[in-house]
């Protein structure tokens, strides 16, 4: 039987999130430099979340983007079936910026190669930050990353899941164990 | 899907999926760098035995955005001209393991034959007056971008329909999607039973005023359709698309190339009317699409039924 624990709750996400907000205000004072780019699709939202923190944070509006990475799997070969696609809007120039990537978990850091590969099609960021939600660990690649919402020490059977409520309707950050059936 | 055949074997499940995941392709057109890596180490061959230059091209563009590499093998100026069969060729092309094959041949069939001597996924580029699958996607592709919604909208394709598997394509393609097709052309240039594929026939254009959208067909000088015809000025009088037949809420396409001053006047061409570049463009979205619905994915081709390639 599956158990479902949370790791943060509403309120929880929130803070995590101003928090993050509040790091990148101070590591990158320079808002005229700095963008955001969340990854498709629940990365796309909280980024949308953090440029409207950083806004208050810095005075400044901060140029926002998602990416979808569908082209820059490394598995394309190895999947059943060809991945359904979302369309990426970047919509500035992102050569010579601080460019903050946003996903909702760091995991294998996969995800994360392909949207930094993704990115440097556009042009090239003077500098790449990562911002995520949780962090679970078991690294397969030499990345890490810059801004945490929460650390999870978790097993590889475990599966992490993040809800917002732009999609989901409530914010939670939850772990079902092993066994787990997956979370509606 | 494992090959692109026919718009007979697509649902309209497949036509949206199709044109929807384009839709994502065309945005990659317009960053620094127009290519991404996702059929990396994939290889396209471009098998033309017609002459083309945009559906060849568009193929060729399509699969270099997608980081596939591409052969092109044209019948002229090949082994072909030395006689050999297309069977033949096709067993020796698929030595060199290509993972798709996009083949343009003046023979109905070949396309849906080739699929059952290779192990790559077949993509009809035209197959004599059969069907021209792409083209089709590519024009809903536009009118769905151009008018929202392609279900309901009555559609006239006037010209050759005898000769056209652009039409054939199309109108199984529109009429999937929901439109009402309309074919009209002269007597001699429609084919008889055409009603059976559910559309309706009409042999003067007085009632192309209701019509939402407007496609001519190319007058295919080249399979001798003089023949069929009293005379091309004959033609032009009485089925030429032009400022008087079009009116201003209607649009207009065309699969090209165009025979300015034939079936289409002049000022139509040049018309904001005139899809027929937005179609153009939409080829090399669609074909990557394409190309990516098919070589994206383990492929799920059962062995048993593409033998190892061995010449007869």
């Amino acid at each position: 039987m599956s158990k479902q624990k949370i790791v943060l709750d509403g309120d929880g996400v929130r803070r995590a999130l101003t928090r993050i907000a509040h790091e990148i205000a101070e590591r990158n004072p320079r808002a005229e430099n700095l963008a955001i780019v969340g990854i498709h699709r629940r990365g796309a939202y909280l980024a949308n979340r953090l440029q409207r923190q950083l806004r208050e944070l810095l005075s400044a509006e901060i140029p926002l983007g998602d990416l979808d990475i569908g082209f820059y799997r490394d598995d394309v070969a190895r999947r059943p079936g060809a991945p359904v696609l979302h369309a990426s809007h970047i919509e500035f120039d992102v050569t010579a910026r601080t460019v903050v990537v946003v996903d909702d978990v760091l995991y294998t850091g996969r995800t994360v190669r392909a949207a930094i590969e993704a990115l440097f099609d556009y042009g090239r960021p003077e500098r790449v930050q990562l911002a995520v939600l949780a962090d679970r660990g078991h690294r397969e690649l030499p990345i890490r990353p810059d801004y945490v919402g929460k650390n999870l020490p978790t097993s590889r059977e475990e599966r992490v899941n993040v809800q917002v409520r732009e999609l989901d309707g409530h914010d939670a950050v939850t772990i079902a164990s092993a066994n787990g059936a997956p979370t509606p | 899907m494992n090959h692109l055949l026919s718009i007979e074997d697509l649902d309209r499940a497949a036509i949206e999926r199709i044109v929807e995941q384009a839709e994502r392709f065309a945005e990659v057109s317009d960053r620094e760098i127009k290519k991404v890596p996702t059929l990396r180490g994939r290889m396209v061959l471009n098998l033309f035995y017609e002459a083309s230059t945009r559906t060849r091209s568009s193929f060729e563009i399509a699969a270099k955005r997608l980081s596939a590499d591409v052969v092109n093998f044209a019948s002229s100026g090949s082994s072909v001209e030395k006689g050999e069969s297309l069977k033949d060729t096709v067993l020796t092309l698929s030595a060199h393991k290509p993972d798709a094959i996009v083949l343009r041949t003046p023979w109905a069939g070949a396309a849906e034959l080739i699929s059952r001597w290779c192990s790559a996924a077949v993509v009809n580029a035209g197959d004599g007056k059969h069907e021209h699958p792409t083209q089709a996607l590519l024009d809903v592709y536009t009118l769905r971008r151009h008018l929202g919604e392609i279900s309901g909208a009555s559609i006239w394709i006037v010209g050759d329909i005898t000769h056209s598997r652009v039409a054939r394509s199309n109108i199984l393609a529109f009429q999937k999607m929901g439109a009402k097709v309309t074919v009209a052309g002269p007597p001699t240039l429609i084919p008889r039973g055409i009603e059976a594929l559910g559309c309706e026939v009409r042999y003067s254009l007085e009632e192309i005023t209701g019509a939402d959208v407007v496609y001519a067909l190319r007058m295919q000088r080249e399979r001798m359709i003089e023949s069929s015809l009293p005379s091309l000025r004959e033609y032009v009088a009485c089925y030429q698309i032009n400022a008087r037949r079009l009116s201003a809420r209607q649009v207009l396409m065309h699969p090209g190339p165009v025979n300015r001053g034939i079936e289409l006047s002049g000022e139509v061409i040049d018309s904001p009317r005139a899809l027929i570049t937005a179609q153009v463009e939409a080829g090399v979205v669609v074909r990557m699409a394409v190309l990516y619905e098919l070589l994206a994915g383990t492929p799920e081709r059962n062995p048993s039924q593409a033998p190892e390639p061995q010449l007869a």
